[in-house]
């Protein structure tokens, strides 16, 4: 049976496509849309939380997407080990959840940021960055207006001492603390991330460096296969 | 009864705050000198249906600490007034 990734859309997402093509043009996996009401994951192997706008970024961005009803699904299965991965905007709404640490803020220089910026692989215990070697330069997109990583001290702390801190950007380019571009929980199966690594994976598009991410996630998603409960 | 309430989000003390900066930035170049340490927040105005003053403000306390402020970051102010009038709280 192929592997197969749950893709959240929320309303006012608008990257979930882009999400679906790469993990079946990287990984051949299936993939399918998981909508924002639905309360189960019916047996997919991992999850993807999309970028967008979601719930409009009303309040803040994902302040309201974490009470949808799907998002208890998604606790559940993190707490599982299920992999779960938020890409931007769904970087947001897992720090709004509880399920990261942190919150991203307006960038530093108040302007909304549509580049590609080197990225540095730092750890490689998370679920995204499983098959990549830490050193690893990587040249990705981004695409956001609110991506300033910020925790407090003592977070820092443990984030940097874990080995929880998964990317680094090479030339800060938002004032996030410490250069973090996306972080993972404890377990190394919930990580979020500012950077697109779904838009960097087909070569019309003149950048596949986000293949080895996309590739790491869906070979956590296969190997994870049978050893998660399947209640979800 | 009815009750006014003022919930007024703002950044954590030594949460940097770009906006704020920005502002700050800006005052000089209009004639305004002196400000200093301007931040930017968010204020938050509705009407609510409870017994007493004190359980109309549990109640928006609650409101901000679930959904209206991130307390990673954010802290928030709860003002209530028994007049009940939508600009009352202002």
């Amino acid at each position: 049976m192929t592997t197969r990734i749950g893709v959240v859309v929320f309303p006012g997402s608008n990257c979930e496509h882009d999400v679906v093509r790469a993990v079946q043009l990287v990984g051949g996996a299936d993939a399918e849309l998981v909508f924002h009401d639905r309360r189960q994951l019916s047996g997919v192997d991992a999850v993807v939380l999309p970028g967008g706008f979601a719930h409009g970024d009303y309040l803040r961005p994902g302040a309201l997407a974490r009470f949808s009803p799907v998002m208890e699904a998604v606790a559940k299965f993190a707490a599982e080990g299920g992999p779960v991965v938020g890409i931007c905007n769904g970087f947001q709404v897992l720090t709004e959840a509880g399920l990261l640490p942190g919150a991203l803020q307006k960038n530093a220089g108040l302007r909304f940021l549509c580049t590609v910026v080197p990225v540095t692989v730092v750890s490689d215990r998370s679920v995204l960055t499983a098959h990549l070697t830490p050193g690893e330069r990587l040249s990705l997109p981004i695409n956001h207006f609110e991506g300033n990583y910020t925790c407090d001290d003592g977070t820092l702390d443990m984030l940097r001492s874990a080995g929880r801190i998964v990317l680094r950007y090479a030339d800060n380019p938002n004032g996030s603390v410490d250069d973090i571009a996306g972080v993972c929980n404890d377990a190394g199966n919930v990580v979020g991330l500012m950077p697109h690594p779904e838009r960097a994976c087909d070569e019309l598009l003149g950048n596949t460096d986000g293949a080895g991410l996309i590739g790491s996630l869906v070979a956590s998603a296969t190997s994870g296969r049978g050893a998660l409960s399947r209640s979800s | 009864m009815r009750f006014s309430v003022l919930v007024e989000v703002r950044l954590r003390p030594g949460i940097a705050d770009p906006q704020g900066a920005t502002i700050e930035r800006a005052l000089p170049a209009l004639g305004f000198s002196g400000v200093d340490q301007v931040r930017v927040g968010k204020a938050v105005r509705f009407l609510i249906d409870a017994a007493d003053e004190a359980s109309a403000r549990a109640e928006a306390q609650d409101m901000a600490e679930r959904l209206l402020a991130n307390p990673v970051i954010e802290e928030a102010e709860v003002t209530v007034r028994a007049d009940g009038k939508p600009d009352a709280a202002s």
